[in-house]
């Protein structure tokens, strides 16, 4: 039978696609693997890693407030201040076993409300909403020392596109389950062919080939054997789980993408939000499954991993007129792995009295999100202060990369 | 004469010829667009069995009452919380598919394909969701309840329509939002009932100013927009019970006892008008403020002219806005007009529902029924009535262009190519669809294909087939 892994090497040797990437990534320095998930519509930090322990968190969120670990409901205990949502009980064994770094009262340099300029600061690493079309991830691919990276697609988007944070001169790749029958080798060869006179699309069949290729050995086919995860458009947390079992598989590969982001939507609780139980409480026990589907699908490579989870911004602290929030701007951040130096929680935690609120509404930002990404990048792919600073994020000199978030 | 500007005409502007569309065009390319924005034409009668969206919301309410109360009854047995689960599911999904049927079949068929490109613009720029549950049975009303009486008339009707529509209602969450002021919420103080708070909720406020009107840089502030929500307490649905009933079942309704009483003062403007006027008013002043005709020129220049349109083109179209106080179809003819929407064809990379509109069209061939018809749109990534946020779809090639993307085309066009090897020939059909824009290399590749059905399939794939 004639598979895509075969019809890339068969038309590499008729010299029919020259620019073939062969996906043989250097194993010396370059073992580190990053997932980026991005939470889009702005997740409530407060529910997420409610801070229990604070003297004025009860009668600034009324309703939303978690219960005090041990109680009916109850927070899963962190330190004495903060806990985990009841609902993320996996991400709670990781933190007990020093896998989990949970990071607190941070947010992007972005100061309005709107979502999509949110997500737009969040991606492109710049202080501004239109401060690029490229994005911060591919950048620091750019600026990998070149012992630590290969010369082709280090970054994979799960899902049909690329997010912005992953876009720019670097070449990345895509893919999503399928529900259609894979495509004749003959008919691939005549895209080929026929994309010689459009670079775009004769990379983009390039990309596709070789991954689905990757897909094939990694997977027997790529095809999904769970049609209804499989099923696009759904949203839902069977597909998220099914990507990120793909995404751990990808990334555990030798010669695989290091770098691969996806994005879960459905965040933006302005009404009916609900606290231990209810809207928001089912949409973290899907991400509990999710980072969990992640990990078992990472575990030969889980010492060199490191997930992120990050959010466009926070939340308002009191609740709206219609039992949910408003967009705020501080929230919380996310990282486990093997990789990771867990079993922390770095916050400098500003307060939820009236007078610590940002603007009288939303918690307050202490740490820059930019400092995390920085951190991460510098000790997990080696990229130099400089770089991070004129190339990756420019304008963040005030953002100082945050030491020992992964293990020495 | 059919030259390139007819292939424009008939491919960036409309939804992709028809086999027969380019001789039609003719050499008269720019008077085929303005006929189609001349006047509102007769709603297509693919709509003519759809219900109206009062009649979905009322079965939606009904469907979640006997939820709550199969809930309760299945509470003590536990084991029917899957059938609850459907029953909202099982009243609205025959409406949201008889919607998108009546779309997909007005694209596949129209013969004023610029109108009905127009309406799908309209209906992205005030995007609603079916992610939502409560959208599911009323998404594509707005559409055909909101968007399609206005798009030849002035923007400001057409803003308040959408406003005003319980889809868009429901899913900013206006519906409860109430004035700290409001009837409501002193009697709620009264009561001492703290956990039940009433309040503001902010949403509708803040898209109606950062996507349908002014723009994210249009020059408002975080204050403008909590200024707004109150202004817009009470613009809600009617029905419901004790404190709030009142209205019309399903329809929209202003709550006067949810409204925050007294003037208010946005962007630099002091509204003294009482009760609904007052928003009303405000809604009239940002559907003709300068920047939100800079805002809708850019958008309008986007989709029909280039990822990254020319300030010249933008500013062309945002004058004749301004001008006309927000004329469509005059804002319409200054996009015709504008030199750059006829040149560097093609210039725009096809969405998804492009792609899958103009293979329709161009093959003639009537689209599937019922869930079969969703299947496309599925895989290739742009669900119907579902862009997941008020912001729409979004409208870049760099949007659209994924490699997994670009996979899962080729999959769908070699099952199309299959099911139609029989029916259509390639060349014919790249010649009807194409014209002159068909490059000799494509036509080369064509001609050598294996079979029938891989030409086709080459043919939706080829460079020029999947732009416009």
């Amino acid at each position: 039978m004639v598979t895509r892994r075969s019809f890339v090497h068969r038309a590499l040797a008729c010299g029919m696609l020259t620019q073939l990437p062969r996906l043989s990534f250097a194993t010396t320095q370059g073992d580190s693997r990053l997932v980026l998930v991005i939470l889009r519509g702005a997740l409530d930090g407060l529910t997420a890693v409610p801070p229990y322990g604070d003297p004025d968190y009860a009668n600034a969120r009324r309703e939303l407030a978690i219960p005090r670990p041990g109680s009916n409901g109850g927070a899963l205990e962190l330190d004495s201040t903060f806990g985990l949502h009841p609902s993320l009980k996996q991400l709670h064994q990781h933190f007990q076993g020093r896998e989990l770094t949970v990071i607190h009262a941070v947010a992007s340099p972005y100061r309005e409300r709107s979502r999509f300029d949110g997500q737009n600061v969040l991606e492109n690493g710049t202080p501004a909403p239109t401060g690029g079309t490229s994005g911060w991830l591919n950048r620091a691919i750019a600026a990998m020392p070149s012992a630590t990276r290969a010369p082709h697609e280090l970054g994979l988007a799960l899902g049909q596109n690329v997010p912005l944070v992953l876009r720019g001169d670097e070449r990345v790749t895509s893919w999503a389950p399928s529900l259609l029958p894979e495509v004749e080798p003959d008919t691939l060869a005549r895209l080929a062919d026929l994309y010689t006179a459009d670079p775009v699309l004769a990379m983009r069949l390039n990309e596709a080939t070789a991954i689905d290729a990757l897909a094939d050995e990694q997977m027997g086919n790529g095809r999904s054997t769970d049609k209804a995860a499989a099923r696009p458009g759904a949203g839902n947390i069977a597909r998220l789980k099914l990507m990120a079992g793909t995404a751990g598989k990808f990334l555990s590969a030798p010669d695989g993408p290091r770098i691969a982001v996806f994005d879960a939507t459905g965040w933006d609780t302005h009404a009916q939000e609900g606290a231990a139980t209810g809207q928001l409480a089912q949409r973290l026990d899907g991400l509990d499954g999710v980072l969990t589907a992640l990990a078992t699908a990472l575990q030969p490579v889980w010492k060199q991993t490191a997930i992120l989870v990050v959010t466009e911004f926070g939340r308002t602290v009191a609740l709206n007129g219609t039992r949910g929030t408003d967009h705020g701007t501080g929230t919380c951040a996310l990282l486990v792995g093997g990789a990771v130096n867990g079993g922390r929680v770095l916050a400098d935690w500003p307060g939820l009295g009236n007078r610590a609120l940002y603007q009288g509404r939303d918690l307050k930002p202490t740490l820059d999100l930019r400092a995390v990404f920085k951190g991460i990048l510098q000790q997990h792919f080696a990229i130099g202060a400089r770089q991070l600073e004129e190339s990756v994020f420019p304008s963040s000199s005030a953002a100082h990369p945050v030491p020992d978030l992964l293990r020495a | 004469m059919i030259d390139k500007n007819t292939v424009i005409a008939a491919n960036r502007f409309g939804l992709g010829a028809r086999p027969g569309e380019l001789d039609h065009i003719g050499d008269d390319p720019r008077g085929w667009l303005r006929s189609q924005v001349l006047h509102t034409p007769m709603a297509p009668g693919e709509l003519a069995a759809l219900k109206p969206s009062d009649e979905i919301l009322r079965a939606f309410f009904a469907a979640r009452e006997e939820r709550k109360d199969k809930k309760k009854a299945a509470a003590a047995k536990g084991d029917e919380a899957q059938k609850v689960g459907n029953l909202i599911r099982d009243a609205l999904l025959p409406h949201y598919l008889a919607q998108a049927e009546a779309r997909v079949r007005i694209a596949a068929r129209t013969e004023a394909p610029f109108h009905e490109r127009l309406v799908q613009f309209w209906t992205n720029h005030f995007a609603v969701s079916v992610d939502k549950p409560v959208c599911l049975g009323i998404a594509g009303c707005l559409e055909n309840e909101a968007i399609r009486p206005h798009v030849t008339g002035h923007f400001g009707d057409m803003l308040r329509a959408v406003e005003q529509h319980p889809a868009m209602i429901a899913y900013l969450d206006n519906q409860s939002s109430a004035g700290p002021d409001s009837q409501i919420a002193r009697f709620a103080s009264r009561r001492g009932n703290g956990q039940h708070k009433v309040g503001i909720n902010e949403n509708l406020a803040r898209e109606i100013l950062e996507l349908h009107t002014l723009g994210v840089d249009g020059g408002y502030t975080q204050a403008d927009v909590t200024t707004f929500a109150k202004v817009l307490t009470g613009w809600s649905i009617g029905g419901g019970k004790g404190r709030l009933a009142g209205g019309t079942e399903g329809r929209y309704f202003f709550r006067e006892n949810l409204h925050q009483p007294g003037a208010e003062t946005l962007l630099g403007k002091t509204y003294t008008q009482s009760g609904e006027g007052q928003g009303l008013a405000v809604l009239g002043d940002l559907g003709r403020h300068p920047s939100t005709a800079k805002h809708l020129a850019t958008k309008l220049a986007r989709h029909f002219i280039a990822d990254d349109p020319p300030a010249e083109s933008v500013e062309k179209i945002a004058a004749a806005f301004r001008s006309s106080d927000g004329h469509l179809p005059t804002t319409y003819r200054a996009l015709i007009d504008a030199p750059h929407a006829w040149e560097g064809y093609p210039a725009k990379f096809k969405t998804p529902q492009d792609f899958i509109h103009s293979t329709y069209r161009a093959f003639d061939v009537t689209p599937p029924e019922q869930r079969a018809l969703l299947a496309p749109f599925e895989v290739l990534g742009q669900r119907i009535y579902s862009p997941g946020s008020p912001a729409g779809w979004p409208d870049t090639s760099k949007d659209w262009d994924g490699s997994d993307a670009l996979m899962k085309r080729i999959e769908w066009s070699v099952a199309v190519g299959d099911r139609l090897a029989s029916l259509r020939a390639p060349l014919d059909t790249a010649g009807q669809a194409l014209g002159p824009a068909l490059t000799q290399h494509t036509e080369d590749a064509l001609h050598r294909a294996a079979s029938t059905s891989q030409g086709l399939s080459l043919l939706l794939l080829s460079p020029e087939f999947q732009r416009r």
